[in-house]
């Protein structure tokens, strides 16, 4: 029996003629990196070009083995694949590089004394100066940013989830479709794709007719940041409370309770967990906003903790005015040292709201079955 | 009796309910004012300048003298980061939706979604201080060798601050909206087309030819507007990147500049007319994204109605 099966399983089987073996991507992959590595080596190694080289090997050798064995249809087909995933990861490649580039760069401006605990206040150029040429340690620190941050975003938050949670209720629970909830809809949509810079022009000169010229307070940055906050949350919030179950309402109704008190009592905390987690991502979306916040909030460099009245620093700002006019001309390191430093707490601080958005979501979602 | 305490109970729900529902509606209704307001307040704010005489405005020349080449800015800046971007994104959103193994596939998603979460800033300063840097050498050898077309003509910024390094910070940042919706329609295209085509012996590639791409063409469409839109809005992957100046035809000097990194490097400082013609320029800039933005929603409401896949 065994001697009859033997040659039968050291050949081929003829299903499989014609088809490149399966150790053939791996087998082409290696000596892509080969071939790759001594190219680089002359005309001078790096690790980018060799990536670069390697890759565009191996698609050549993989295809071209491919359409002598298989022919041009498969060739076409290991192409396109190629393509595909080349395409994955030249779209890695900007993500790696930014928070790589903001951990080496950042890292040190974190270290700095008091940098999370002190404002810029009274730290001049002459500081910056003298702590390049002697060494000594940057002063300066992004307090009065993040308390600024913190409270433009709140108030943000303050007026924009009430709206939006309002609207999302009126479309899904009254709208029926009708030519309001309709128009709604298709404004919303168009609202999510205002420009963040429009929306702050817009807080001011509304500032500016009521209130008057000039008028640059953290609270004209939180009406900013509200109109592109909202149509966020609206969307969020709306899809949560389109997949409640309608029996959960109609056994509300069936046992006498009034609307408002189903859709207060019933529907919302069925939807809680995804509305909570959408209001964290809207959160996300704007702390990072900084052109709404530069045209109506204008920079402080010292501590505001009034929201309504006088000029307010945040975070984004604080990057934007520290690259762009470093605190000595002369000596632009320290200053780009602090707007990285910066610029490491904001993305940390966007990506812990990303995750605790996704958790929220996991966590306090409703159980489904028994 | 039973009568009359029914009825009283249902007066203190009816009120609840009228109060309720009228709040929802105002809601409503506010965010409609909202975004009337916004064309309102713009509209008015923009007056003085629209009407001043030609020579207050700066430049000396007139609002449209002073918008005509930043408008044209926008464009460049938004339409090398569409011609960058595209491609890389219908491949990406290919890739998650039809190539990674399927447990991987909503990872991968969440990986390229973390691009978006990232702030603009953080890419303007990237942008500024890293890429700028690493591609001025390309610039350089573009201008030497490709310097007889008119976008690549020499000499090439030393800084590398173009406006196509803008360009290229703009499509990392279009790219996850584009990929995000296109891979939405690539996994909504019908299960029996996709299992018909590769029945009929069609490799996967062709399989994507005959039946997603197809299927999909119109998502396509309007996320690319989308991300026009977006890139056309972006201010400070431009402000920090770009070393602004004068309209060129050259993508490798420095020169250029777009309207939101306009309003964006002067509101600050601003004062009387000049707040006013900056204002003028949102609004300019508004309608443009206004109406990019309607087209894609359109064709993607039109496209819902249509495809039976809702």
């Amino acid at each position: 029996m065994t001697s009859t099966l033997t040659p039968v399983r050291s050949k081929r089987s003829a299903l499989t003629k014609g088809q490149l073996p399966k150790y053939a991507p791996y087998a082409v992959l290696a000596a892509a990196l080969i071939v790759g590595a001594a190219i680089l080596a002359l005309i001078g190694f790096n690790a980018f070009g060799w990536g670069l080289v390697s890759a565009l090997l191996f698609a050549i050798g993989l295809v071209s083995w491919s359409a002598m064995v298989e022919g041009s249809r498969r060739a076409k087909d290991k192409l396109a694949t190629c393509l595909v995933v080349g395409s994955f990861l030249v779209a890695l490649l900007p993500l790696v590089s930014v928070i790589w580039t903001v951990l080496v760069n950042g890292i040190p401006g974190l270290m700095d004394p008091g940098f999370l605990t002190t404002s810029m206040n009274g730290v001049t150029g002459a500081f910056d100066n003298k702590a390049v040429e002697s060494g000594g340690p940057v002063m300066g620190g992004i307090y009065h940013a993040i308390l600024g941050t913190v409270q433009i975003t709140l108030l943000a938050t303050v007026i924009s989830v009430p709206v939006g949670l309002l609207t999302a209720i009126y479309l899904v629970e009254y709208g029926h479709d009708g030519r309001l909830a309709k128009a709604i809809t298709f404004f919303v949509d168009v609202m999510t794709g205002i420009p963040s810079i429009v929306a702050g022009l817009f807080a001011a000169a509304f500032f500016f007719v009521v209130v008057g010229p000039g008028t640059k307070t953290g609270a004209v940055a939180a009406v900013a940041l509200s109109v592109l906050m909202i149509p966020v949350v609206v969307r969020s919030s709306e899809e949560m409370l389109k997949i409640v179950p309608n029996e959960l309402r109609e056994a509300a109704y069936a046992l006498g309770v009034r609307k408002w008190r189903t859709i207060l009592k019933v529907v919302i905390p069925t939807a809680i967990s995804g509305i909570a987690s959408g209001v964290t991502l809207a959160i996300a979306r704007v702390i990072g906003e900084t052109a709404p916040i530069l045209v109506t909030a204008g920079f402080a460099t010292s501590i505001n903790s009034n929201v309504f009245g006088g000029w307010m620093a945040s975070l984004p700002t604080f990057i934007y005015t520290q690259i762009l006019n470093p605190t000595s001309p002369s000596n632009p390191d320290p200053s780009s040292q602090r707007a990285w430093g910066a610029a490491l707490v904001l993305i940390i601080l966007v990506m812990v709201l990303n995750l605790v958005a996704r958790l929220i979501a996991r966590i306090f979602a409703p159980k489904t079955g028994r | 009796m039973t009568a009359t305490s029914l009825t009283s109970t249902q007066g203190a729900g009816r009120t609840g309910d009228k109060v309720f529902s009228g709040a929802a509606l105002a809601a409503g209704c506010l965010i409609l004012a909202v975004l009337f307001g916004v064309a309102l307040f713009l509209v008015v704010q923009a007056i003085p300048a629209l009407t001043a005489p030609a020579d207050k405005i700066q430049g000396g020349q007139g609002f449209f003298a002073y918008i005509w080449p930043i408008v044209i800015g926008t464009l460049i800046a938004a339409v090398i980061a569409l011609v960058i971007a595209t491609p890389v994104a219908i491949g990406v959103a290919l890739f998650i939706s039809h190539f990674a193994p399927r447990r991987l596939a909503s990872g991968l998603g969440y990986v390229v979604d973390l691009l978006a979460a990232i702030p603009s800033v953080v890419y303007g300063a990237w942008g500024a201080a890293f890429l700028a840097k690493q591609i001025s050498p390309a610039y350089g050898w573009l201008a030497e060798n490709m310097g007889w077309l008119p976008i690549f003509q020499g000499p090439a910024s030393t800084t590398g601050k173009t406006i196509l390094t803008a360009g290229i910070v703009l499509a990392v940042m279009v790219l996850p909206i584009i990929t995000s919706l296109s891979r939405e329609i690539f996994l909504q295209t019908p299960k029996l087309h996709e299992e018909a085509a590769l029945a009929l012996g069609a490799t996967r590639w062709e399989m994507i030819k005959m039946a997603v791409l197809p299927f999909g063409r119109p998502g396509i469409i309007s996320a690319i507007m989308l991300g026009l839109g977006r890139a056309l809005g972006e201010t400070m992957a431009v402000a920090l990147v770009l070393s602004s100046g004068a309209l060129t035809a050259s993508l490798i000097q420095s020169g250029n500049q777009t309207i939101a990194a306009e309003i964006a490097l002067n509101f600050p400082e601003a004062s009387g007319i000049k707040v006013s013609t900056l204002i003028a320029a949102g609004l300019v800039l508004f309608v443009i994204t206004l109406a990019v933005n309607m087209i894609a929603r359109w064709v993607i409401t039109r496209h819902k109605e249509f495809s039976g896949a809702n």
